[in-house]
């Protein structure tokens, strides 16, 4: 099994020079600190960042500069600031080569729910996940393989309310890396250390698939 | 000679009527015109839409504003924030209406209405219950859901600086909702940190040209959440 700071070292692992990148809250913001000096990626808030650099010391916090958590940040030689419209176009436009999201349920059809838990839910707050889910170039989900519980989060069809349909393209989770497929479903791609695939389907709410 | 800018907060309000669509720029704290918002205490308007990212944090600025009972209706993509207890209070209480829009789509819409567009048509949503009800249309054999334009009676921004013609700086992240809400209302209002002389800000600088504000205030406040 990976712990949460392994499953995000093997998505910086895949994330090549140059990509612009957005990192959901959680994991994915952890993503950045595994991705090695000397590779470029730069890094998008959706409140208006490109070349966003990690958290400050906290004696050096410039309140003026926040990540889309609302965390104090820096900001890398070469990052620009910008208005919400054109930090949105550049995610429907499809100039966001990928965003790393969280999720509560990924269904293999790549339909991801990672906003609301319920349809009662009583106030929902939505924030930018549909925007990014729908309209970066790529989505990857990072997270849990199961619920607390025990509950596979790799579903048939997604239970919760849907962020966007067919959006997913990759899942990291603490026990595998898994490729969603258009026709095909879950294709298993790398299993962690000292587990079999068996173990990896028992968890998992729809099938899994292998190249092999 | 132009000069937008007025003496006092009042005066920046003057005119705000009840039931008006106030938008109000900001992302969390940063770059959110409290000492405006919380002027509309005074200034006694009621019966508020607001149109803003978030539904306020703490006792102050929006927040307030709504535990004061002048806000109808809030139109965000994320009301739920760490502190935002009067907003919940008021929500559970069924004492606020709520419209939850995607944040891409709620600066789009604004932006359409500065623009003059109608209505557009945006993958965001498509499949999601927040698409409920909106036409929907293949494009590319995608759909799209419709989304209308969403103007506002008064925008209050917040700026790092400000001249009498109404161009207008941000600093960092607190341009974020700013610049697109003060081309999205027949009202625009802006507080500013620094007031300069025309042409003191050089014009290849200028965020927010004069065409789009109407009145400028100077304020004294710190840092955002300092």
């Amino acid at each position: 099994m990976w712990n949460r700071t392994q499953m995000a070292a093997r998505v910086a692992q895949d994330i090549p020079e140059g990509w612009f990148v957005n990192l959901g809250i959680g994991i994915p913001t952890m993503v950045a600190d595994h991705v090695p000096a000397e590779r470029e990626v730069i890094l998008h808030s959706e409140n208006g960042i490109l070349g966003m650099g990690p958290a400050p010391g906290k004696d050096k916090v410039n309140a003026w500069l926040v990540n889309a958590g609302k965390q104090p940040v820096t900001l890398r030689p070469g990052g620009s600031f910008f208005h919400h419209a054109d930090s949105f176009g550049m995610i429907r436009g499809g100039h966001i080569d990928l965003c790393v999201l969280g999720a509560f349920e990924v269904a293999e059809n790549g339909d991801i729910a990672n906003w609301a838990t319920s349809e009662n839910d009583s106030a929902p707050a939505v924030g930018g996940a549909m925007d990014l889910a729908a309209g970066a170039k790529r989505v990857w989900v990072t997270m849990e393989h199961t619920t607390k519980d025990g509950a596979p989060k790799l579903v048939e069809r997604c239970s919760y309310p849907l962020t966007a349909m067919g959006a997913v393209q990759r899942i990291y989770t603490n026990l595998a890396v898994v490729e969603v497929v258009p026709g095909r479903g879950f294709v298993v791609k790398e299993i962690a250390p000292g587990l079999a695939l068996a173990d990896i389907q028992a968890k998992t709410g729809a099938r899994l698939h292998t190249d092999g | 000679m132009i000069n937008k800018i007025v003496a006092s907060i009042a005066e920046a309000l003057q005119g705000v009527k009840d039931g008006a669509t106030v938008l109000m720029g900001g992302f969390g704290a940063v770059g959110q015109p409290d000492e405006l918002i919380e002027g509309l205490i005074e200034q006694g308007a009621r019966d508020l839409v607001v149109v803003a990212n978030n539904a306020g944090a703490g006792k102050v600025g929006l927040a307030k504003l709504m535990e004061a009972g002048r806000v109808r209706k809030i139109i965000c993509s994320f009301p739920r924030s760490a502190g935002s207890t009067v907003f919940e209070e008021l929500y559970r209480a069924g004492r606020l209406e709520l419209e939850i829009v995607p944040q891409g789509t709620l600066a789009e819409r604004m932006r359409a209405a500065g623009a003059g567009i109608a209505a557009f048509w945006t993958p965001t949503a498509a499949g999601t219950k927040l698409a409920q009800g909106k036409e929907v249309r293949d494009f590319g054999g995608r759909p799209h859901v419709m989304e209308y334009a969403l103007k506002g009676d008064v925008a209050l921004v917040e700026a790092w600086e400000g001249d009498r013609w109404g161009n207008l700086t941000y600093r960092e992240s607190g341009r974020n909702f700013n610049p697109v809400m003060a081309t999205a209302a027949d009202l625009t209002v802006a507080q500013v940190h620094h007031l300069r002389e025309l042409g003191e800000i050089a014009p290849d600088h200028i965020h927010t040209p004069g065409i789009f504000v109407n009145r400028v205030v100077r304020v004294h406040r710190g840092h955002p959440w300092s």
